[in-house]
């Protein structure tokens, strides 16, 4: 089993040194999200971090599924994109408040994913995968198509996001709403993990057989989690929409769903700080590679089968594993 | 956990030193561009940027501009608008660019178009539907005729040939689907309805499911196609297949060299509304546009080894309208450059004949659009 | 029958036909190694695109066919070699991380040196339609169809009859097993790389004078060959056949009957009922048809 670094699942023995590492990783956490702002000379890197942000929490929610369930889903930025077209739609075109019009999306998302878990969750490994990306191409149709509500594949326009009269405006207001949010997603994720609920989830990924004779109720929990990230995705895409201020159906594809997967293994699987550092890489890569036509995706291409064939457990997961005196083997 | 926040820390300081650094270069006159270098519109955005690069060695050959050089800040998209919009806040915000020319596809202007208009930064689309010029934004232009103008050209045409009733089939992407849209608007100006709407994926393999639909309709005069790339091509196929004679209508997406070498004896008798550069060597001297373009073509196609298309050709249109505003405007001032851009008079590009003014954001109408059609797998002027 | 639904037929058969030696390619390397090969689109393109370019340089067409199979054959191998076969304990997902590495390595090096046009390759032999029942199929398709079937049953052949086709087949039921036998479940592994890369760039060549090819041709055929495989039961080698057949016909009968706007997400709904009520596809129940 796949542990997260820090939080150590097997030898309980070492509890508090878990939880102390917990709030170091926490309090590094937050340190970077505040100081970081004081580095970024202008908006243009603002707008890199609050992207690397959205990426991250998507990430993270992708990876409770992926890492703690074995749940492959290859159609995630669907939900994403469910939300984000929602608010669009809702706030432009029947003048519902954007708050209202996130919860309205969050809901219909939530509602969609929950019929939908309750028929592909019984799916295994590729099957599964497949049928989520068959999800997220359908959602991507259906938003290219009906271009009488989302303006077809040139995409629609996005008023800003208010409450109460105040409203959003700028990379670096949008910045401290999407850190509190980062930060809010790890410590409730770890809470979660670290929960009973999250140490069933976690032997779920081990055996499904074996949590079953412990006495999870499997099936159930894989529900709560792919609807609780279908549901995260949703809000996240909502507040995306406000804060890009025009959105197109790309936002919701296969490549998008694919970038997300990429960022989990990449980062590592069943770990948090794994999703954030590969948002972070991965989502400011192409900046760096930009202007080399071409070579820019044979370098991420080899980035990536290099990484995953070096450190075959994905960056933090295998670096940890790395930096720790040797305790006998860890997977 | 450390290592994670050391990871973080050092992509930090890379990205500042970055920005660092290109903060220290040298001062030239700096062009953004954000254009679709892969992805689903490439074949539009690649002959763009080539031609971009072309037309700032050249502007830097004959001494750049006000006596400074140009320099040329590219992206590429990906043909991702989401991609456009955080490229040109790199473009805005770090690279502090003077004027900027993109957006391959309409989808891509408009994304950046908050952006721009937030820095008040002069800025030329290349993209095709009519909303980047209509209603008029302030810092945003257009070079291309638009879709609405094109399908005009060919409803026309097809009125005046007598076809009341005709078949639309247009690819899913914002190009086949505006121009779709806007034939669908004004079909019924010129008397013409449109009894069969198919669409397809421009990377579909085989289109014959919806040709033959069209084909057995016995009510339908024409076919009109928009699309471009591969997507045009597997149509022409497909029609040769099914063994159609139905009078067959392109958008300007199809007029490019590509389209004839690789349709060959299938896109025989085929119209289509063309810019001047695909057809320059066919029309009459007297024609302003044939000069210039004929030049534009021969200077791409020694410089690439490839044929010129009309995507290239928005491009150089775009760089010498800026051109001409920053020599009248005598100064890089990005809101004197604007209002000469939005002055501009007269001036001929590969499109037309150019006149700006603070209700056109465009200038031209679509005389510039040349009837064409293929003959023994070459361009003529339709009669 | 009405031509027109034949007609449907015909076009369902030839993209059927395309899906399914995309789809074939898939299921091999599933077999020996479980690992979905987010690189087949581009052994497809990258066998169509040698072809034409070496084509429109003059050489001649059965040359260039070869050539083109041969590199793609290469690349499978290197592929093997130097990437998937260094990390087969990893996970699946490790894996599948590697082959998109190794897909977007060979798309970018195929744009930079073959560029972004289309090309195109010349039919193998006449271009007149063949008119069936008032409807008409081009001679390539039948070429597509025929040298499909001939490789599926080359493949059954060589699974049930020679000494390696068993010994990877064995490998694929149980690696350790076939190993204490004495098979090398490497060689096997790089095998099922070369052979597939083989199989999807014959197949890329022959679709071409169809439907051009791009260095980006990849994304769309890979993903389609997905859906086929995994429609039919990943794995099985009538089931890729299957499988691709029904999604061409799908898509063909959506675009003719329903909506062509929607045609492309019909198969994903009907993968949705196959997998609910079939979750090992629907022909992947039936082991012995494994290759």
């Amino acid at each position: 089993m796949i542990k997260l670094p820090g939080a150590n699942g097997v030898d309980s023995g070492s509890l508090p040194e878990e939880v102390v590492n917990r709030f170091r990783g926490l309090a590094a956490l937050a340190a970077v999200l505040i100081i970081l702002p004081a580095f970024l000379p202008n908006t243009f890197y603002v707008d890199v971090a609050n992207r690397v942000a959205i990426l991250a929490m998507n990430a993270i929610m992708l990876n409770l599924l992926m890492g703690y369930t074995g749940q492959i889903s290859l159609g995630h930025a669907g939900f994403f994109g469910l939300g984000a077209y929602g608010s669009a739609i809702l706030t432009a075109r029947y003048n519902v408040p954007p708050l209202g019009g996130l919860i309205l999306s969050a809901v219909v998302t939530a509602l969609l994913s929950w019929a939908v878990a309750r028929v592909i969750l019984r799916l295994r490994g590729h099957y599964l995968a497949m049928a989520t990306l068959g999800l997220g191409v359908i959602i991507t149709i259906v938003l290219t198509n009906e271009a009488q509500w989302t303006g077809g594949p040139d995409g629609m326009p996005v008023g800003r996001f208010s409450v109460l009269g105040y409203s959003l405006a700028g990379e670096r207001q949008w910045y401290w709403v999407f850190a509190v949010l980062l930060f809010a997603t790890v410590v409730i994720t770890q809470n979660l993990i670290n929960s009973p609920a999250g140490r069933a989830l976690q032997a779920l990924h081990g055996s499904e057989v074996a949590a079953t004779v412990a006495g999870v109720d499997v099936r159930r929990r894989k529900m709560d989690v792919f609807v609780l990230s279908a549901t995260v995705s949703s809000i996240l895409g909502s507040l995306g929409a406000h804060y890009f201020g025009y959105i197109n159906p790309g936002i919701a594809d296969f490549v998008q769903s694919t970038e997300l997967v990429i960022i989990v293994v990449f980062g590592g699987m069943a770990s948090i700080y794994g999703a954030l550092i590969g948002a972070v890489i991965i989502g400011i890569l192409p900046q760096f590679l930009a202007g080399y036509d071409g070579w820019d995706v044979v370098a991420f291409g080899v980035i990536l089968a290099a990484t995953m064939i070096f450190l075959p457990r994905g960056l933090v997961p295998s670096l940890a594993a790395a930096m720790r005196p040797k305790r006998g083997a860890t997977c | 956990m450390r290592k994670s926040t050391i990871a973080f820390g050092v992509a930090l300081a890379a990205l500042v030193v970055a920005g660092v650094n290109q903060a220290i270069a040298a001062e030239p006159i700096k062009v953004g561009a954000v254009l679709s270098l892969t992805g689903g519109a490439a074949p539009l955005g690649e002959p763009e940027a080539q031609t971009l690069q072309m037309m700032v060695d050249e502007t830097n050959k004959a001494g750049g501009l006000l006596g400074r050089r140009v320099a040329l800040i590219q992206f590429d998209d990906g043909s991702d608008p989401g991609k456009a919009n955080g490229f040109v806040k790199r473009l805005i915000e770090d690279e502090k660019v003077d004027m900027l020319i993109g957006g391959t596809t309409t989808g891509a202007t408009m994304a950046m178009y908050s952006l721009v208009e937030r820095a008040e930064i002069p800025f030329i689309s290349l993209g095709g539907a009519r909303v980047i010029v209509d209603p008029v934004k302030k810092w945003l232009f257009k070079v291309s005729h638009d879709d609405r103008m094109a399908s005009e050209r060919a409803l026309q045409d097809m009125a005046g040939r007598g076809y009341k009733s005709i078949a639309l089939l247009a690819d899913t992407t914002g190009y086949g689907q505006s121009s779709r849209k806007e034939t669908l608007a004004v079909a019924g100006k010129y008397g013409v309805s449109i009894i069969a709407d198919e669409t397809f994926n421009v990377k579909d393999t085989d289109v014959t499911a919806q040709l033959a639909k069209i084909k057995n309709n016995p009510a339908v005069q024409a076919l009109f196609v928009s699309s471009f790339g591969q997507g045009p091509i597997v149509v022409a196929k497909g029609m040769a297949q099914l063994g159609m004679t139905l009078p067959h209508y392109e958008g300007h997406g199809s007029a490019s060299q590509e389209y004839l070498n690789l349709t060959g004896a299938a896109s025989e008798g085929v119209r289509m509304p063309s810019p001047a550069v695909i057809v320059a060597q066919v029309l009459p001297d007297s024609d302003p546009q044939k000069a210039l373009s004929a030049e534009y073509a021969k200077a791409f196609e020694a410089r690439f080894k490839t044929p010129p298309s009309t995507f290239g050709a928005y491009a150089r249109d775009a760089w010498l309208l800026w051109v001409n505003a920053v020599t009248r405007a005598g100064s890089t001032d990005k809101a004197k450059v604007r209002d000469a851009l939005e002055n501009t008079k007269d001036f001929p590009d590969t499109s037309g004949i150019v006149t700006m003014s603070p209700q056109d954001h465009l200038g031209i109408d679509s005389s510039g659009l040349k009837m064409v059609q293929i003959k023994n797998g070459g361009w003529t002027l339709a009669k | 029958m009405s031509p027109e639904f034949i007609q449907f037929i015909l076009s369902g058969i030839t993209l059927g036909a395309t899906y399914t030696l995309a789809a074939l390619g898939f299921s091999m390397i599933f077999n020996a190694s479980g690992v979905i090969n987010f690189a087949q689109g581009e052994f497809i393109m990258i066998g169509g695109m040698c072809a034409s370019v070496l084509v429109s340089a003059g050489i001649p067409l059965p040359l260039a066919c070869i050539v083109g199979v041969m590199a793609a054959g290469l690349i499978g191998y290197l592929m093997e070699r130097l990437a998937v076969g260094q990390c087969r304990d990893a996970e699946v997902a490790t894996l599948i991380l590697v082959t998109i590495g190794v897909s977007m390595i060979v798309r970018g090096l195929t744009e930079i040196f073959f560029g972004k046009a289309n090309h195109g390759l010349p039919h193998f032999s006449s271009d007149k339609p063949i008119e069936i029942a008032g409807a008409t199929i081009l001679p390539q398709s039948l070429w597509v169809l025929a040298v499909s079937a001939l490789i599926v049953v080359g493949l059954k052949l060589f699974f049930s009859r020679t000494q390696l086709g068993k010994g990877m087949l064995a490998a694929s039921y149980d690696r350790l097993a076939a190993q204490l036998v004495g098979i090398d479940v490497r060689r096997v592994l790089t095998l099922s790389f070369i052979l597939s890369a083989l199989i999807g760039a014959f197949g890329g060549i022959l679709v071409t004078p169809i439907s051009t090819v791009a260095y980006d041709t990849g994304i769309m055929l890979g993903l389609k060959g997905f859906v086929a495989a995994t429609l039919g039961g990943l794995g099985s080698g009538s089931g890729a056949v299957f499988g691709g057949l029904l999604l061409g016909l799908v898509e063909a009968l959506t675009a003719g009957y329903v909506s062509s706007a929607y045609k492309d997400a019909v198969p994903f709904v009907m993968v949705f009922i196959v997998m609910v009520l079939r979750p090992q596809g629907l022909l992947g129940a039936k082991p012995t048809d494994r290759i």
